[in-house]
Formats: structure tokens, C-alpha cells, sequence
């Protein structure tokens, strides 16, 4: 299962670090990342592949809310269709 | 990564502008519940209701999280209850009891369909049911109410409409504990769709199959945000946004409809694009009519606008999805607008503007509160005009309007939540009794004899 990262957040050192480290640590590969500076805000995108019979999505998003929390960053994951089929005819 | 505008578009739309999916709604048959001892058909209802819809809700969620899109409401809507051929109150009070019940034990909101067509006739059991619709909503919290009184193929009936009147009036007085709430949970259509998933006016038509799944999406917050910055723009390119806009919405909603209805194994009605509001600031309606140009919604140049936004939403609607359906357009309840209850405040938007408005719009005059001694014959006489507008022009058109017990013109009514506030809107005065107290049935317009 494909799915979108989505992270946002006041820029500090380590936040790729530590949201790959949470991806590595539950089997998920991450295809493509983007990652920009908007404002003082991190922004960053990863396409990431869910190995699903290694790990469950609501797994994934519970890890990820830890993070979020912990780092006091925005962190949102939504499967990649939902931004196909909005934008693509 | 080439998606990366488009993924912080839709993210935006989430956070920022209230995109949502309204309604999940699962349309149940009860048609082989029904039988003559109505204590077992009830039970047999409550069964039916419990057993298809347990595990409605907690798909939605599970579905709304793996996209990211909250899905706001799970609710059931059912086979139009007189259907059931009772003939005492207490006979359909069982039906009523049961399906809220029902509701409430798989965890839903609102359940719709204690409803009836009437519009071509009315048999004794449905003269029984229309009274015992106000002691339904009256006793019960999460069951709506809706009656069919007209379509453009039958005419309207005159008989069942002067029956309304009175019908409201009671229901707003057996809730008058509670601002008369009783009528906001009730609908009084002309052409009633029968796969509409938004409440209070859903109920699952004889039509349809034995269970299905119907989508509401909504997101006046979304189409607003487009526009703004358009200033200077010309009518045809602002509809063209829209028209992208609806579609985008439309995309997200199918996509979501379909995986619910995929892991309930149940099939996937329609798709219902809905400009809904909600309470919530930045959920509104008239304030894309504000952004469009209009200093409040209700001055002239209204009409038009409500025109455009509700064509271009169905142009954008159908462009993306094979399932549109049910209502499709822009809704206009007054008290969950916080910028049409800013215009009713300052005297822009008047009860007569609004009728117009329904002319063009998804609907009709949708959650109006009225003086609380407005007669019986007057309500009627409302609801005589608006099924009028929806039987000759083609579309859908409803009322509901409350009579807010001890209220008068001028004062605010707060029912809270989802249902919102509302200033007392003036009615006009002038008697209508003669002509409702004729009866009969309004002859289907000419356009009828289509075939």
C-alpha cells in the first residue's frame, strides 16, 4: 500500500531523522521525499510503501502520532489515492 | 515529486477550509419487515436496522482516517415507514420507538424515514400516520420525519398540504420544552428524491435495493477559499472555478464512498454533492454569495448568484463521478449559516427573498424559525407555494420551518449544536385560510405529459 507523509512543523534539527527512524523501525521503504523550508516551517512529503503484511496502517499512524507529539510537529499519513483521484481527471 | 502542489492543496482544503465527507448513509429496506401484527413487524424492524448497520460506523471512521478525511455523520435512512399500513398512533409509535432505538444502539446520529408518499393520494393508514408523526418526534430524539405532497407527474395534494399546518403546529407544541425542536426534525417535500443521504429528509425509496451505501459531501469552505482572490473575475470564470472545485470534492467523496461500502460488502448508491454549512465559522453558503460580490446574502442579485453556484457544483459533480445523485447543489438552512443568520440580524435576508432562492437552489426553506402563533393555514399556505415552485420548475423543494413556541417575530432561537441558531423571521400576515381549506389535489403542470 502506497501512502503520503505529510510533516509540518517548526524547523529544528533532526525531524527527517527521527520520522525515518520510525518508518525504518516498522519495515516501511520511502520511495521519494521532498523537504522545504515555507516561512521558518518545515515542510516535508514522503512517498513511502506500506509492507502490509509486516505492518498495519493504523500501526504506522499510531507510531507517527507518538512522534508528532513528542516533537511537537504536524504529522498526517493518507493513502496515496485520495490524491490522485482529486486531481487527476 | 510531482504531486507535491496537489497534496498541499488537499491538506489545505482538510485543515483550512472544513472539506469534509457530511453523511455516510446507509439506506435499509424494510420492506419484508412488514406485516399485520405490528408489535413483531417493529421488532422485526429494530432487527433489521441493528443488523445491517452494525458496523457502519466504526468503517466510516476507520475509512476517514486511512484518507485523512473526517467523515462527520453516519446515519441510516429506511423504507418510508407508512408503508407499514398501521392505523392507530400507538401502532406507528412502536414503528417509531423502534427505529430510534435502533439508531441509537449501532451508534448513529439520526435515522430517517418515518416518511410517507403522499402525493398523489392518501390512504387511511397514511391519514393515521401523518397524525401520529407529531407524537413520533415528539417522544423520540434521533428519528426524522418526512412526507412527499407533490411530484411534477402527479400535481400536488391540496388535501394532505392543508393536513401540514396543523401537523407542525402540534409537533411545536408537544416540544415546546425545547425551543419547538420537534419540527426540525421534519420535512414536507414536492419531488422527494429517493437515494438523498443528507437529513432530516433521507428515507430509502421503494425504489431502491435491499441495502446500499449513499455518500454526502459537502465544503462551501473549499469553493469560498477558490474564489477569493478572484477579484475582478468575470461570472464564467468564477463558475468555471467552481465547476473545478465541486470536482475535486466529488473525486474525494466517490473514492471514500466506495471503500466503506467495498468493506460492508454492500453496494454503493449515489454520491450527493451538497454545498451544506455548517455553524462552524467559514462553513457557509453566504458568504461564497459575499465573496461572489453581494454586501450580504439576500440583496438583490441573490437569486443569481445561488443560480450559478448551484449549476456549476452539479456541472463539476458530473464531471467526476458516474454516481451523482440524490439532491446535488447548494443547501440554505438559515440557522446553520452564520452569515444567512447575519443577514436574516440585519434585515437582508427576508422569508420572501429565501422562497425565491429555492427556486434556484438544492432545496427549499430549510431551518426557519417563525413566530409561534403563526396559524396553521399559513404554514400550509408556505408549504402550497413552495411544492408549487418544485412541481412546475422540475426539481426538489422542501420546508422546513418552525413555529418556535411563544416566540415572535424579532427574538433569537438557539437549538445548539449541528441545528444551530436562528432570529424569529417575520411571516407575512395577511390570510390564507379560504383558499388552503378548498382541499383537493393540484393538477399536475402541462410538462407532466411527457411520454
Amino acid at each position: 500500500m502506497k501512502a503520503i507523509i505529510t510533516v509540518i512543523g517548526k524547523d529544528k534539527v533532526g525531524i527527517m531523522h527521527a520520522v525515518s527512524g520510525v518508518l525504518k523501525d516498522l519495515s516501511v521503504n520511502i520511495e521519494d521525499v521532498t523537504q522545504t523550508i515555507m516561512q521558518e516551517y518545515f515542510t516535508m512529503l514522503m512517498l513511502v510503501r506500506i509492507d502490509e503484511e509486516k505492518t498495519g496502517f493504523r500501526q504506522l499512524q499510531d507510531a507517527l502520532d507518538d512522534l508528532a507529539k513528542e516533537m511537537n510537529l504536524s504529522i498526517r499519513i493518507q493513502k496515496e489515492e485520495i490524491f490522485d483521484v482529486m486531481h487527476k481527471i | 515529486m510531482t504531486i507535491y502542489k496537489d497534496v498541499l492543496e488537499t491538506i489545505h482544503m482538510l485543515e483550512k477550509e472544513n472539506l469534509d465527507i457530511r453523511t455516510t448513509t446507509m439506506g435499509i429496506s424494510l420492506m419484508d419487515c412488514f406485516g399485520r401484527d405490528h408489535r413483531a413487524a417493529s421488532r422485526a424492524v429494530y432487527d433489521r436496522v441493528t443488523s445491517c448497520a452494525r458496523h457502519l460506523v466504526k468503517t466510516a471512521d476507520d475509512v476517514g482516517d486511512e484518507y485523512g478525511i473526517r467523515i462527520v455523520n453516519k446515519r441510516i435512512s429506511v423504507t418510508p415507514i407508512a408503508f407499514a399500513g398501521a392505523s392507530s398512533t400507538e401502532e406507528w409509535l412502536l414503528y417509531a420507538r423502534a427505529l430510534d432505538d435502533a439508531a441509537k444502539a449501532v451508534g448513529v446520529d439520526i435515522i430517517g424515514g418515518f416518511s410517507a408518499l403522499v402525493h398523489k393520494g392518501c390512504t387511511r393508514s397514511e391519514e393515521s400516520f401523518i397524525e401520529a408523526v407529531p407524537y413520533a418526534l415528539a417522544e423520540t430524539t434521533n428519528l426524522c420525519s418526512s412526507i412527499n405532497l407533490g411530484s411534477t407527474k402527479a400535481g400536488i395534494n391540496f388535501d394532505a398540504v392543508g393536513k401540514m399546518g396543523p401537523m407542525i403546529r402540534k409537533t411545536a407544541w408537544l416540544t415546546r420544552d425545547n425551543n419547538s425542536f420537534g419540527c426540525a426534525k421534519f420535512v414536507a417535500f414536492a419531488n422527494a428524491v429517493e437515494d438523498n443521504p443528507f437529513m432530516a429528509g433521507a428515507f430509502h425509496g421503494p425504489g431502491e435495493g435491499d441495502v446500499v451505501i449513499n455518500v454526502g459531501v459537502s465544503g462551501p469552505g473549499v469553493v469560498k477559499t477558490a474564489l477569493e482572490g478572484m477579484e475582478g473575475a468575470t461570472a464564467d470564470e468564477m463558475a468555471e472555478v467552481i465547476k473545478q472545485t465541486a470536482f475535486k470534492i466529488t473525486r474525494a467523496g466517490q473514492l471514500i464512498g466506495r471503500e466503506v461500502s467495498q468493506r460492508l460488502g454492500v453496494p454503493f448508491g449515489i454520491l450527493d454533492l451538497s454545498l451544506a454549512p455548517t455553524p462552524a465559522l467559514g462553513d457557509s453558503v453566504a458568504e461564497i454569495l459575499e465573496v461572489m460580490g453581494l454586501e450580504r446574502c439576500g440583496a438583490h442579485g441573490s437569486t443569481a448568484a445561488l443560480a450559478m453556484l448551484t449549476d456549476a457544483v452539479k456541472k463539476g459533480g458530473i464531471m467526476a463521478s458516474g454516481n451523482v445523485g440524490g439532491l446535488s447543489g447548494a443547501f440554505i438552512p438559515v440557522s446553520e449559516d452564520q452569515r444567512m443568520i447575519a443577514a436574516a440580524e440585519d434585515g437582508c435576508l427576508t422569508f420572501d427573498k429565501l422562497e425565491a432562492m429555492t427556486s434556484v437552489c438544492s432545496v427549499g426553506l430549510d431551518m426557519i424559525a417563525i413566530p409561534g402563533d403563526t396559524p396553521a393555514e399559513t404554514i400550509s399556505a408556505m408549504i402550497a407555494d413552495e411544492a408549487s415552485i418544485g412541481v412546475i420548475n422540475n426539481k426538489t423543494t422542501a420546508v422546513r420551518v418552525i413555529p418556535v413556541y411563544g416566540m415572535k417575530a424579532g427574538d433569537k432561537v438557539d437549538w445548539g449544536g449541528l441545528f444551530g441558531s436562528a432570529p424569529v423571521m417575520e411571516v407575512n400576515g395577511f390570510d390564507s385560510s379560504r383558499f388552503i381549506a378548498r382541499g383537493g389535489r393540484i393538477p399536475a403542470p402541462v410538462h407532466s405529459f411527457k411520454n
